[in-house]
């Protein structure tokens, strides 16, 4: 296979499979840091420009219960001060009947000695230490996690990823 | 409202189904799980990012990782987790995992040049054996090196450090930590004696101010921010300080939030001591009873190689280490210079400020935590630094008590636990003994069953001196576990990439993942990782954490531990110890590493029988015992009885963590005072121990500027750290897709001013360049963080965009830890 045929292939499908095995059988020697476009380490390439942030309000199902959602919209500027918590303006439980918002879990009412309050409990202050944005850029490695359900409605492999 | 999310959820449902292949009512029915079917095992495992040492849940269905959650149980967190903790699950399912040894190779052998083509484990041990006899043969045991990690667990350390030093006689044995927190781990022994923390993480809930000294904790170490927010937004009278060379998100909670100019916390950390001298705010008793003074050296250069000017011009590069004692007086003299008017002047804080900060730790009422991670420790003044904070601690007297507490935070799962505790550095053996003491050596010798006089005095090369020697090609054969240096070390492209591609040397690289240091290497071992093998990490506050393999590696990848234990059974005492030492000894002769280290009557005391059959345990059945509680309780023989004593193996997998000393099966919250520490005596009070005479050094240094500041062709500071999603050099975390989209990219923060100076926005394309290398990213002006104008901000984690080929190999000339903080660059348009 040429050589330019190759490093095409492997720009297009960077997440199938490492760049060794469709270099294994021909071509030249080289397993790279699929982050990294297909230059020497002593070499630097152009940086992509920064992807746009995701807005489309849409819900992303959880991979398990307990991973903290993604926030689908934008959230610049959002001031969370000592003082001032925009994100509870419309995510904490008074202002969602207004906002349409999904309400902060209940988890998040309880302290850290497992007693629940009347208000956002102070440990869980800073919402974006667990929830992140998320921008449009396509993940370069596919994951290949399984969530229970899937694990469940189809036969194991045992875990061997071979 | 309604309407439009009826109509989502359609369209979602029918494209899943549509990508799925099924129909609608097949999908239906897959949801529909109960009883045994969605029933999960749950098993404790502490989190496999930071320091902070986080209790996880983790559930395991066939084999495989299915869910994680923060612990309730464990004391860290109760419950919680931040955005990475939260995604462990899927940690160990990136495609691209390594699983099978890598070797390059042309016409069907081992070729420097060659390329990578998958052999057996036999293979790769045979031609890595091959090259280290060589290397070993040509050059002898200073031709060999090992660069591990605070990733390591604390067995595998162990075994590393057992092969290293009485294997091959070298004490070329360095982890990654020493970029980490080399610094800190100095300072602990030259103050204290001891190493790390007096206090523990109960001190957030008894402290009234705390001050976080160049650290980013909302980031860095979400969880114990937590901490904090919980106690400030529940208690008025908190106040939180924030001091750090630009603005990040734990200003959002910052009283006081001060921005200093790189390099000054030095001269505002004097300004401390003078204030609280200045005002008669000195505890005296505990001053005279508890406290020593010294006089440090000053000029004592940078860590650069010794051919650079800065080091020829600096008087005391060779000895940087020295000291004279000096009394109370003369030390309050010497910080007298350091009056509000004149480090305002020099660090740009208002004076206000300067002077509200000192009054948290001048006013004997409140209870004061400080703080700090990488801002002090990566600093050519590192060891000077932290010095300086014991200083005002141990004037005021405000330490080993709760809430009064000089913290140390560590960046890796076992920076305490591996590299400190088990001693992996080039200069220290377990227990917080010294290569270079030859009774601890000959205490050594003992415990391992070794002959004596067999383990080598000299103390090896640290990381920035191995990557030195490997490109001067006095270091051959090189060995790296769980870490990526070629993207975590200074200064890369100059003088860590070429020894790795140096023709003499002969690079292995274990990971689980393709690294750029792994594709720089000359064979590739597939790792397992986390919850892969049994293991157990050591936390910022000692405590000391297990976990049981709880899924199995996938293909060939194999633990840390296996392929130490493994390769040690390729040599032979006469391969590789002294003539002479096996003649005195000839009872060692002809039996391999394996068997004189790791078969030695400690470490396989322990059946099989012992593992718990709930778990599986991979390294000890292919060895036939329980290894890692024959290397545990080996270890731990060495620190029981001294202030360093560790609970037996199987109560650590009973526990969420304990912090060690564990004296009488109790853990030791407050170190070195009455009713909190079983080592100081009735009537004692406070007692150093770690000192022979039972106190600590206060020592006096000066400020003097960091190596490389801006001036007209590179005018701008360059900061390195890290960012909330990702840990360290992004191996785990950018194939996490959550967190990959959430941070895709290392951009160069700016201010908008210094951008616009130079023609840019937002968004433009640019170079940053240093005198050493230069990388190309994207201008952000308006994110977490800000800087001020002059200082720019490129996080470490994208092996795109590798910062470190910008960065300067100064390091601390005592702790020989890099300063990745600061250095000049210009920013031009790309």
């Amino acid at each position: 296979m040429p050589r330019h045929l190759l490093i095409a292939l492997a720009a297009a499908l960077p997440c199938l499979v490492p760049a060794l095995l469709s270099a294994q059988n021909s071509g030249p020697a080289r397993l790279d840091s699929p982050f990294r476009p297909p230059v020497n380490f002593t070499d630097e390439t152009t940086a992509p420009p920064i992807p746009a942030d995701v807005t489309d309000d849409r819900r992303v199902a959880r991979n398990y219960p307990e991973q903290p959602p993604v926030i689908p919209h934008n959230v610049r500027d959002y001031q969370i001060t000592l003082n001032n918590n925009q994100c509870l303006t419309c995510h904490s439980r008074q202002y969602t009947g207004a906002s349409q918002a999904p309400m902060i879990s209940i988890t998040h009412y309880v302290n850290r000695d497992g007693q629940t309050l009347g208000a956002v409990s102070p440990r869980r202050y800073f919402c974006m230490q667990c929830h992140v944005p998320q921008t449009v850029a396509q993940p370069i490695v596919t994951n290949t996690f399984k969530d229970v359900d899937s694990m469940i409605s189809r036969p194991s492999d045992g875990g061997d990823r071979r | 409202m309604l309407d439009r999310r009826d109509f989502i959820k359609a369209q979602a449902v029918a494209a899943a189904a549509a990508a799925g292949g099924v129909s609608l009512p097949a999908m239906a029915q897959t949801s529909m799980i109960a009883g045994e079917d969605a029933q999960l095992k749950w098993s404790k495992a502490p989190c496999r990012f930071c320091g902070t040492g986080c209790g996880v849940m983790v559930a395991t269905k066939d084999n495989r990782v299915v869910a994680t959650h923060g612990d309730m149980q464990a004391e860290v967190n109760r419950g919680l987790n931040c955005v990475k903790g939260y995604f462990l699950s899927k940690i160990m399912y990136g495609q691209d995992r390594l699983t099978q040894p890598l070797l390059r190779m042309k016409d069907g052998k081992y070729h420097k040049d060659g390329e990578f083509l998958p052999v057996t484990w036999d293979q790769a041990f045979d031609e890595m054996a091959r090259q280290w006899k060589r290397v070993l043969k040509d050059k002898g045991p200073d031709a060999v090196g090992m660069f591990g990690s605070g990733q390591w667990t604390i067995w595998e350390g162990y075994a590393a450090s057992k092969l290293m030093r009485a294997g091959f006689r070298t004490n070329n044995l360095d982890p990654n930590a020493r970029h980490c927190m080399a610094s800190a781990a100095v300072a602990f022994i030259r103050t204290f004696g001891m190493d790390e923390p007096m206090g523990c993480y109960d001190d957030f809930e008894h402290a009234d101010a705390f001050v976080l000294w160049g650290s980013n904790m909302a980031e860095m170490h979400p969880i114990l921010w937590t901490r904090i927010s919980d106690r400030r937004l529940a208690h008025n009278h908190v106040k939180i300080a924030v001091l750090s060379t630009f603005e990040h998100r734990s200003f959002e909670l910052a009283d006081i939030p001060m921005i200093f100019e790189p390099g000054t916390d030095l001269a505002i950390l004097n300004f401390i001591a003078n204030h609280i001298i200045k005002t008669g705010r000195v505890n005296r008793e505990f001053v005279e009873k508890h406290c020593s003074f010294r006089l440090g050296q000053k000029d004592i250069g940078y860590g650069l190689r010794p051919e650079n000017v800065l080091e020829v011009r600096a008087a005391n590069a060779k000895d940087p280490t020295d000291s004279k004692p000096m009394s109370f007086d003369e030390f309050a003299t010497f910080v007298s210079d350091y009056t509000v008017d004149k480090v305002a002047e020099l660090s740009k804080v208002p004076k206000e400020r300067l002077l509200a900060l000192a009054e948290l730790y001048a006013d004997p009422k409140t209870k004061v935590m400080s703080l700090w991670t990488m801002g002090f420790n990566q600093h050519v003044r590192g060891v000077w630094v932290n010095h300086m904070v014991y200083n005002i601690h141990l004037l005021t007297g405000k330490i080993s008590e709760p809430g009064n507490s000089p913290f140390s935070l560590t960046g890796q799962p076992s920076a305490c636990g591996t590299a400190r505790e088990v001693g992996t550095f080039a200069h220290r053996l377990p227990a917080d003994m010294q290569v270079n003491n030859p009774v601890h050596r000959s205490h050594v010798e003992e415990g391992w069953k070794i002959p004596k006089g067999l383990l080598p005095g000299k103390i090896g090369y640290h990381a920035v001196l191995m990557d030195r020697m490997l490109k001067d090609g006095k270091l051959n054969a090189f060995w790296i576990m769980v870490n990526n240096n070629l993207q975590a070390a200074p200064n890369t492209n100059t003088e860590t990439y070429p020894g790795y591609r140096n023709p003499d040397n002969f690079i292995v690289v274990s990971d689980a993942y393709p690294t750029v240091t792994a594709s720089a290497a000359d064979l590739i071992l597939p790792a397992a990782m986390w919850v892969e093998k049994e293991g157990a990490y050591g936390n910022a506050e000692r405590r000391t954490h297990f976990w049981h393999q709880l899924v199995t590696a996938p293909g060939e990848a194999r633990s840390d531990l296996w392929q130490l234990m493994e390769f040690s059974k390729r040599f032979t005492t006469d391969e590789v110890w002294p003539k002479e030492i096996l003649d005195t000894n000839p009872e060692f002769r002809g039996k391999t590493l394996f068997d004189v280290l790791y078969r030695n009557g400690n470490v396989d005391r322990f059946p099989l029988s012992e593992i718990d059959p709930e778990y599986e345990n991979r390294e000890s059945k292919a060895f036939g015992f329980y290894v890692q509680k024959g290397l545990f309780e080996e270890y731990a023989s060495f620190g029981r009885g001294h202030g360093h004593d560790l609970a037996p193996f199987d109560r650590y997998h009973q526990e969420r963590g304990l912090r060690w000393p564990v004296v009488d099966g109790k853990e030791t919250r407050w170190r070195y005072r009455e009713g909190y520490d079983p080592f100081v005596k009735e009537g004692e009070g406070v007692k150093f121990y770690g000192n022979p005479d039972g106190k600590a050094n206060v020592f006096a240094f000066p400020y003097e500027p960091p190596a490389e500041s801006p001036d007209k062709d590179f005018d701008l500071w360059l900061v390195t750290g890290r960012v909330l999603e990702h840990w360290h050099s992004g191996s785990m975390t950018m194939r996490v897709p959550e967190l990959y989209k959430a941070m895709p990219m290392a951009m160069v923060f700016m201010h908008p001013d210094d951008a616009k100076d130079r023609g840019l926005r937002r968004g433009s394309e640019v170079k940053v360049v240093s005198r050493r290398g230069e990388i190309h990213t994207r201008v952000e002006t308006r994110g977490r963080n800000r800087p001020p104008r002059g200082v720019v901000f490129v996080p470490w984690f994208d092996s795109a965009r590798l910062i470190n080929k910008v960065t300067l190999d100064a390091t601390d000339p005592i702790s020989k830890q890099t300063d990745f903080k600061k250095c000049a660059v210009k920013i031009v348009a790309a």
